[in-house]
């Protein structure tokens, strides 16, 4: 690694660190980082009993969920950027996030009117369900991307195609929900909106096991990844086999999503801005640089965003899409832009 | 030091095609033919000939209908993509889509077949891109990013990322389309130039069939009618391949030129006095508007172009007409034998 990229990782890697001290601290009840110290490492001070519950119960794990599932969408976005060779590629754009989205509804939805019990009422056993109901439903949705990506050419159809299925996504899941019991509706409605505050306790520790030994894993794609971007006869003549490597790139990206999205919901914007970002601080399209880049823009911007959703005056009131949404699209916007500027002083 | 030209691909009986679902379309049939280390070979064919079939046959993107390619003396198919990736470098017509990408990072690419699995450059691979930015010479391009190079550019990148790959073989299927002129005669000088100085077997397709013959040192002309024919540009000349290689009218192959042009049909005829650069000019200039001028026409009319900066028309009367121009000439001849 060059120099000139050690920098820039460093200050982004503080800036992490930074957000989630701030995440920690600020919120409805301020606390001061002096007693955060404290309360992290178990040291005696005059911290109250509910500090020590507002930190350990809610904001830690909150802060965690952020950090991870920021990163694991980010790393996913600009995998997939990559193999489409698409800029407008990412989790929701796809329709990898409405697959979850699916798979989700039919576990929640139908396990009340076929099962004769909500899924809310089942604890662990519906958690599991629930995550490998959002996994299937977004392999699913990836598998169907990359047999269309090998039928059509253009990258704007291939899009098309990703919005399609969101749409037909979502037609289903209306279906399912006009079939529905009330309750799951609404357990389904509340899992729609996206939320880092909905993991506690052991799944927390469950989601950050399982996204610590995926994050790195998708690390050793770097080399795939670069060649990927010759385009596949370069990539192929350089001794690549493409078919694999897709095979085990879309995978990758499509695990992450899928398991970000089982536990906090379908969040938009992060996967597809995070990317563009990195190449715009860095520089590069190198992705030994590019994806640990990603997956600290990631955790801070969803660090960032999960802090302005719980700013006082919001009280968690604040969908974090919201937030994600209004600052990620000018991101994409200010890309497209800059983009177009280059593209007429070819 | 001169290298000996060597056999490294043979092709034996080979059948290129797609195998569709309704059963294989194939695009050329038993071809038979050898590439040497140490040359340029051009593969020249009308659009739809197949060309860029066999390339990719030949690069093991598509696997052959029939027959078998010999590489370095192993069959192709025996190969695995790793190796091969040692051993033929391409350069394609596709555009990358690449941003933020330096030169130097992009025909450093080139080396990922010889780097481990995080792809990190020793000292030597340093080195060896150095090498083909000044093999290429392309040195001042090295820091610019690949967006902003120009197609010419562009495609000595992608040349010099080829020779990165330090493979005995390149193909190249036609490097020099979108190229203006002085880009696409740099090229394939410089593509010339490397299968000498490194001994490489140089293999590309083309459709700029002037430069292709004064500068190829084989041809294979491939059509799919008559199938593939190979040899030097002025082997094929004499045996009167190149001149039925085109059965349509308006290309007609002068054999004293060993060169093509434009066939056009003549209406009218006009005596040429002088000699030299001014009279081949005036020659053209009326070939293209039907008028065949030379010395020894039976024309009353008579158009003299001689030493000094005007040319003179005369008439079957007699009158002298001078022109300064041949833009002027021409109007003044169709006038005149436009007369009754």
């Amino acid at each position: 690694m060059k120099p000139s990229v050690f920098l820039p990782m460093w200050l982004l890697a503080g800036t992490v660190v930074l957000l989630f001290l701030l995440n920690l601290s600020l919120g409805s009840v301020s606390i001061p980082l002096r007693s955060i110290w404290n309360i992290l490492w178990g040291l005696d001070g005059d911290e109250s009993f509910i500090w020590h519950n507002i930190i350990w119960k809610s904001r830690m794990p909150q802060a965690l969920t952020a950090t991870v599932a920021g990163a694991g969408l980010s790393v996913s976005g600009l995998q997939m950027q990559t193999v489409f060779r698409n800029p407008l590629a990412g989790p929701s754009v796809l329709g990898i996030s409405s697959g979850a989205s699916l798979g989700v509804a039919f576990v929640v939805l139908l396990s009340g009117s076929l099962g004769g019990r909500a899924l809310s009422q089942l604890g662990a056993v519906g958690e599991v369900a629930l995550t490998l109901a959002a996994i299937g439903g977004a392999l699913a949705v990836m598998a169907l991307i990359v047999y269309a990506a090998r039928k059509v050419h253009g990258h704007v159809t291939l899009l098309i195609i990703g919005v399609m299925i969101g749409y037909v996504a979502n037609a289903v899941i209306g279906v399912l929900k006009f079939f529905s019991v009330e309750e799951d509706i609404r357990a389904y409605v509340i899992w729609g909106l996206g939320s880092f505050a909905r993991v506690s306790g052991n799944q927390v520790t469950v989601f950050v096991c399982i996204m610590a030994v995926l994050l790195p894993l998708s690390f050793l794609l770097a080399k795939t990844l670069n060649l990927l971007l010759l385009g596949d006869a370069y990539a192929r003549n350089l001794g690549l086999n493409i078919r694999q490597a897709r095979l085990w790139v879309i995978g990758c990206s499509g695990i992450l999503v899928a398991i970000v999205t089982a536990y906090c919901g379908p969040i938009a914007f992060l996967g597809l801005a995070v990317p563009h970002l990195c190449r715009g601080i860095f520089r590069t399209s190198d992705h030994r640089v590019l994806l640990p880049a990603s997956l600290l823009t990631g955790s801070a911007l969803a660090l960032l965003c999960h802090l302005i959703a719980r700013l006082p005056g919001f009280e968690g009131a604040l969908p974090v899409n919201s937030v994600t949404a209004l600052v990620g699209a000018p991101v994409v916007v200010s890309v497209l832009f800059k983009k177009r500027r280059n593209d007429w002083s070819e | 030091m001169m290298k000996k030209k060597e056999e490294t691909i043979r092709l034996e009986h080979l059948s290129t095609g797609y195998a569709g679902r309704k059963g294989p379309k194939v695009i050329a049939t038993d071809i038979n033919a050898t590439l040497c280390s140490g040359e340029l070979t051009c593969l020249i064919g009308a659009n739809g000939a197949g060309k860029s079939t066999l390339l990719r046959t030949l690069s093991a993107f598509l696997p052959p209908l029939a027959g078998e390619v010999w590489l370095l003396g192993r069959r192709l198919e025996d190969y695995t993509d790793k190796q091969l990736a040692k051993v033929i470098g391409v350069v394609l017509t596709e555009k990358c889509h690449l941003r933020n990408m330096s030169v130097a990072d992009l025909i450093g690419m080139g080396r990922s077949p010889y780097t481990g699995f995080w792809g990190s450059f020793r000292p030597e691979d340093y080195r060896i891109v150095e090498e083909a930015l000044r093999l290429v010479g392309i040195e001042a391009l090295k820091e610019r990013k690949v967006e902003t190079l120009s197609d010419g550019e562009r495609q000595k990148v992608m040349i010099a990322k080829a020779l990165a790959q330090e493979t005995p073989i390149i193909f190249l299927d036609e490097p020099t389309a979108f190229l203006d002129y002085p880009s696409k005669v740099d090229i394939l000088h410089l593509l010339h130039r490397l299968s000498r100085e490194m001994n490489k077997t140089i293999f590309l397709s083309t459709h700029d069939l002037e430069l292709a013959l004064q500068i190829a040192d084989q041809l294979w002309l491939m059509d799919r009618q008559q199938g593939i024919w190979t040899g030097t540009p002025e082997d094929l000349a004499l045996d009167g391949r190149l001149a039925g290689f085109f059965p349509a009218r308006g290309i007609v192959f002068d054999s004293s030129t060993g060169l093509y042009r434009i066939d056009q049909a003549y209406t009218a005829e006009v005596r040429l006095e002088g000699t030299g650069c001014r009279a081949a000019m005036v020659q053209k200039a009326l070939r293209r508007n039907g008028i065949r001028a030379h010395n020894e026409a039976c024309s009353t009319c008579c158009i003299r172009a001689g030493k000094g900066t005007d040319f003179q028309l005369l008439d079957h009367e007699g009158h002298v007409t001078t022109v300064r121009t041949i833009r002027e000439l021409i109007t003044t001849v169709e006038e005149l034998l436009q007369r009754p």
